[in-house]
C-alpha cells in the first residue's frame, strides 16, 4: 500500500528534523524535549513499517516502546534535577524551610 | 462500497496525521523559544498520534491488532503531555523563564523544590 511507505517517509523526515533539534538545542531542556518527540515517533514507525511489510506483529514491540520512552524520561528528567537516580525528592519540611 | 468509505478514511487519517507530525517537526527545529517548542510537542504527541493510529486501525479492521493501537494510543495520549509537563516544571525549577516573566516573578510556582 503506498499510503504506508508516504506514512514512514512523513515519519523519517520529522525524525531527522527533531534529531537536529536534539543536537543543536541550545539548553538541556531542548534535548530532553526533542529525544521525548523522537521516540514517540520511534513508536509510530515501528507501526507503520509493520504494516508496510505486512507483518503487524511489531506492535507488541512499538507498545515496548513506548512504556520504556516515557520512563526514560522522566528517569533522565530526575537525574538532572537531583544528580541521583537512588536519592529522592528533598523532605517537605525541609523544603518548605529553604523556601 | 463500505471498503471503499474505510480505505478513504483510513487514507484521510494517515495523511492528516503525517501532516499534523510535519507541522509539528517543523516547529520544534523552527520556533524560536523552548516555551514556545513545548507547543509543538504537544501536536505530535496528541493530534498526529491519534491521527495515525486510526488510520492503522481502520486498515486492522476488528482484530487484536487493532486493540494493541488503541493500547498505543491510549497510553501516548496520557503520557505525552504528562512527560511534557515533567519536562517544562524541571525547566522552571531549573531557572528557566519565558520572555517577558523575570527570575523574581514565579509567584505561581508552588512545587516543593528548590529556587533560583
Amino acid at each position: 500500500m503506498p499510503i504506508f511507505a508516504a506514512t514512514c517517509v512523513a515519519l523519517l523526515v520529522a525524525m531527522l528534523f527533531i534529531l537536529i533539534r536534539s543536537f543543536v538545542g541550545p539548553s538541556l531542556y531542548d534535548r530532553v524535549l526533542a529525544v521525548n518527540a523522537f521516540g514517540t515517533l520511534t513508536v509510530l514507525l515501528i507501526g507503520a513499517m509493520g504494516f508496510l511489510t505486512g507483518r503487524p506483529d511489531f506492535l507488541d514491540i512499538a507498545l515496548l516502546y513506548a512504556l520504556i520512552n516515557f520512563v526514560g524520561t522522566l528517569a533522565a528528567l530526575k537525574f538532572f534535577r537531583y544528580r541521583s537516580l537512588g536519592k529522592g525528592a528533598p523532605e517537605p519540611t525541609a523544603g518548605q524551610e529553604e523556601a | 462500497m463500505i471498503g471503499i468509505l474505510v480505505q478513504g478514511a483510513s487514507w484521510l487519517s494517515l495523511g492528516l496525521g503525517a501532516a499534523f507530525l510535519l507541522v509539528g517537526a517543523l516547529g520544534i527545529i523552527r520556533l524560536p523559544d523552548f516555551w514556545s517548542r513545548i507547543h509543538a510537542a504537544g501536536i505530535i504527541d496528541t493530534t498526529g498520534v491519534g491521527f495515525i493510529t486510526l488510520g492503522l486501525m481502520l486498515q486492522a479492521g476488528f482484530s487484536l491488532v487493532a486493540l494493541k493501537l488503541l493500547l498505543i494510543a491510549a497510553f501516548i495520549f496520557i503520557t505525552g503531555p504528562t512527560a511534557t509537563h515533567a519536562i517544562a516544571n524541571a525547566a522552571f525549577a531549573a531557572g528557566l523563564r519565558p520572555v517577558g516573566l523575570s527570575g523574581d516573578e514565579s509567584g505561581t510556582f508552588d512545587s516543593g523544590t528548590k529556587r533560583s
